[in-house]
Formats: C-alpha cells, structure tokens, sequence
C-alpha cells in the first residue's frame, strides 16, 4: 500500500549562507495492508521528515514514494490532494483549524470534502468525539481553545473520521491519559483489522509494542554528522 | 480532466517595468490557489490581467466555457468577456466599496446581478437576495439598507454575497480578508471555505497573508518581481519552500 524506493531529501538554507542539510538518504520499504510499521531513532533522526516527505508536505530530491498506484514525488498537486483527501490520512502533532469553526464540523470536515451528507458526517464525529470523551458541552465550540490533550483527541477524532486505507500518525498517543490512550490504540487496532496500511511514531514504547508489526530505524538512513 | 482555466505566458509591461512576466499554470474545477508575494511582486496585475481588466501583453486565459468548450478570454469580444463576468466569473475586490453599488440598498446590490443575467421576476430576485443575505450571514432585516451603513466587514460579506449569487464557476479574490479586523477575518475565511466547498467552485486568491492561504488554498504560487519562484502544494511551499526569496517569505511571519 505504501512503498518507498530509494528515496532522499535535502534540506537547501539559502538564506543561511546556502548551508545544505542532509536528512534522509536512500530509505526503501513497504507497508502492507493491514501491517503497522514503527518509525523509531532518536530526537532529530528524522522520522516526522520522513512521515511528512511521505505525506507530500515536504518535498522529496529523489526517489519513489508510492501510495497504492501513484507516485507521490512526480504527482502534480491535485493528485496529491485526491490522494490525501481519499486514500492517505495523517494525524499530526498539532491540531491546525480555521479559528470559530465549531469541533464537531472539525472532525466531520473530512467526510464532507468527500461529499458525503452532513447528516452521516455528524454522526460519525459525534460518535468519535463520545469514544474519545470530549465532553458533549464543548462540541459546538472551536477546539482553538481547548487543553492540549483536547485538541490531540480532536486531532486523532478527525484523523480517523474516514477510513483511509493508508494512515501516519505521528506520536498519537502523547499526552494522553490511560483511558484516552486506550481509546486511541483500539482504534488502531480497528483500522489494522479493516485493512489500513498504518506508519507510526510512537515515544511510548509499550503502545508501539502492542499495536506495530515491525519497526524501521530511522537513523540507519540519517547521514551520519561530523562530530 | 479539462483545465478550468489555462493560463500560458501571460506577461504585462508597464513601459520598460515588468508587472509580470511569462506565467504559466493550470487551475482545475473545485481548486483553490493562493498567489502571494510582498507589494509590488505583481501578483495583481497578475491576477487583473486573467479577469480581463487589465489587457495583457502577451499570454492566454483559456476558459472552459460552458457553451463552447476551452476559449481564450483574452482575444474574445468584449460582450463576451463581459458576459463571462457576469456569469461564470466573480471578481471580489480588496475593497468592498470597489464591488458594491453604494447607492443602491443590499438587495438591489445582490439582484442587480441577477438582472444582469435576465432574471426578472421582483419576487424571486428578493427572495435569492434574502437567501444569500442569509448564507453571509447578514440579518434579512438590512436587506433594504444601503451599504454604506455596514460595518467594513458586512460590506465585504456583502460583496461575495453579490458574486456568488448567479453560480459562477471561478472566483479571482484580490485580498478578500485585508484591511478586516482579525475576528472577522476568521468568520469570513470560514464562510469561504464553506461556499467553496459546498459550490465546487474554483478560485484564485491573491494576498500576502500567508495564514489565510495556507487556510483556504489547495495550491501556492510565490511571486517576485513579476515572476513565479515558486510553485506547488500549499503546505508544502509553507513548510518546505525551496526558492530563497520563499524561505525568506516564510521565515519573516511574525509567530502570535
């Protein structure tokens, strides 16, 4: 489902005297679907770069990255964007919302881009926005002012409102509670059962045991640095 | 899939100044695409130059007209061209008071278009001017109010109210949120999103504010000095630009 093939990025700083960092170098792998595969490395080995590389939000200098038949790095820009708004779902670290949108069309926004019926949408969020306990006050109310962990189970809430076939998540279990990272390991564990090809970055080291298959590190691809 | 709108080598002088030069690009039906860039880069003459008010120096503006399939507005008639304005085109100005008819109350502003198109009927151009009071969120109530006794923000409102109310097809925005307090800044970001979602309509938008592209566009150009730096996803521009003058573009935004 998700197959990446020799692939590399640098990073050019021209307004920093032009200074070339070198990031990812030659990484090839494959996600199956139904499999999980762990990024793991240290802090600064690169694994957000190489889930967001494999997100298209950031470019790639060489190399093939494919989500089920397209290439990503030669996809023109509404191929990426079918791509994400249908096969390729991403929970980022940081919730990113037009301020004074209420939370349950947050959450049900990505259904609705996909045409289907408020009605449906809603009930889906409202169902996500019940098992990851956010209060049913604060539904019709902007996220932008939540906790933390609110607007991470927000986040993870519209991550998994459509049943992508291909998921990254990054750290989808920081700073959460007990009860709220069981919520959110089972809904892995759902999307793994329907099929989904899932690439994860998980610091909790038991959460990464249950629910991956396998893991990558991250730094065997990293240039090594000068010390 | 046919482009909705195929720009090629569009370039416009002023004397021996570029206003912009030799740009290229495709916009496809439902895209969003930001073009942004400090003052002077070009990206309105750009942008007035593909709505037809600005005759461009060299170029074509290739439209998919309902009727008669891909055209270049450029070398159409002007009835033509005017009619596409009315139509399948809507032009929302930085300025409110450049959109609006400040004489003419809020309905009469929404329905004068409506006439434009044929619509004669009184009673059903007031009640599409009520409805679409209603979708930008401005009490029916004002409908016979004058303009100028909106607040900066309801005559913005008002004005997209006015474009969009005959289903055009593609939008060029020319700072739609600028000169707006930040409150209502949002509130109108929100209601584009929806209309652009809810309408499938295309639209091209011209700022230098990076968080409202990055908000409401699919695609990104970055313009300098009349020409395109660079181009591509939205936020992979934002997040990784590659072309120096962009990476200075972005790393100057003040972090709130």
């Amino acid at each position: 489902m998700i197959e990446l093939t020799n692939v590399s990025k640098t990073f050019t700083l021209h307004n920093q005297g032009s200074a070339v960092i070198e990031v990812i170098n030659d990484v090839s792998f494959a996600v199956a679907a139904g499999e999980c595969v762990a990024l793991t490395g240290a802090s600064g080995a690169g694994k957000s770069t190489l889930m967001r590389m494999i997100y298209g939000n950031y470019l790639t200098q060489a190399g093939q990255i494919r989500i089920g038949d397209i290439d990503l790095v030669q996809a023109e820009p509404r191929q990426v964007i079918a791509v994400r708004r249908e096969v390729l779902g991403y929970v980022s670290q940081f919730l990113r919302v037009v301020p004074r949108v209420p939370t349950l069309d947050v959450v049900a926004e990505p259904l609705r881009t996909l045409g289907v019926s408020a009605e449906m949408s809603q009930a889906r969020a409202k169902a996500l926005l019940g098992q990851l306990n956010i209060p049913e006050r604060l539904w019709s109310l902007s996220p932008t002012t939540f906790s933390g962990g609110e607007q991470q189970r927000v986040n993870i809430a519209r991550g998994f409102a459509h049943a992508y076939p291909a998921m990254l998540l990054d750290e989808p279990t920081a700073s959460l509670d007990a009860k709220n990272r069981e919520v959110v390991l089972s809904l892995i564990e759902e999307a793994k059962a329907r099929g989904a090809a899932i690439i994860g970055i998980f610091h909790d080291e038991a959460a990464r045991d249950r629910v991956c298959d396998r893991e990558i590190d991250v730094s065997r691809f990293t240039p090594k640095v000068a010390a | 899939m046919t482009p909705l709108l195929s720009v090629q080598g569009m370039t416009k002088r002023y004397g021996a100044h570029i206003g912009c030069a030799d740009v290229s690009f495709d916009l496809y039906p439902g895209e969003v695409m930001g073009i942004v860039g400090e003052s002077g880069s070009g990206k309105s003459t750009l942008l007035n130059c593909m709505a037809g008010h600005l005759r461009p120096d060299a170029g074509q503006v290739v439209f998919d007209t309902r009727t008669d399939g891909p055209r270049d507005t450029v070398t159409m008639s002007e009835p033509e061209r005017r009619m596409l304005g009315r139509t399948d085109w809507a032009f929302v100005h930085q300025h409110a008071r450049d959109g609006l008819r400040m004489g003419v109350s809020a309905g009469g502003n929404v329905g004068e278009r409506l006439m434009a198109v044929g619509e004669r009927h009184y009673g059903d151009i007031r009640d599409k001017a009520t409805d679409w009071l209603g979708r930008v969120e401005i009490d029916a109530a004002r409908i016979d109010d004058r303009p100028t006794t909106f607040s900066g923000g309801m005559q913005q409102r008002l004005q997209i109210a006015r474009n969009l109310v005959t289903g055009p097809r593609l939008v060029f925005m020319d700072e739609p949120t600028g000169g707006l307090d930040v409150s209502v800044q949002a509130r109108l970001l929100d209601l584009l999103r929806g209309l652009v979602r809810d309408m499938g309509l295309s639209a091209i938008i011209v700022t230098h504010d990076l968080a409202v592209v990055r908000l409401l566009a699919d695609r990104l150009m970055v313009m300098k000095n009349g020409r395109v730096v660079e181009a591509g996803l939205t936020d992979q521009v934002l997040d990784d630009p590659q072309h120096a003058y962009s990476q200075l573009l972005v790393s100057s935004v003040l972090q709130v």
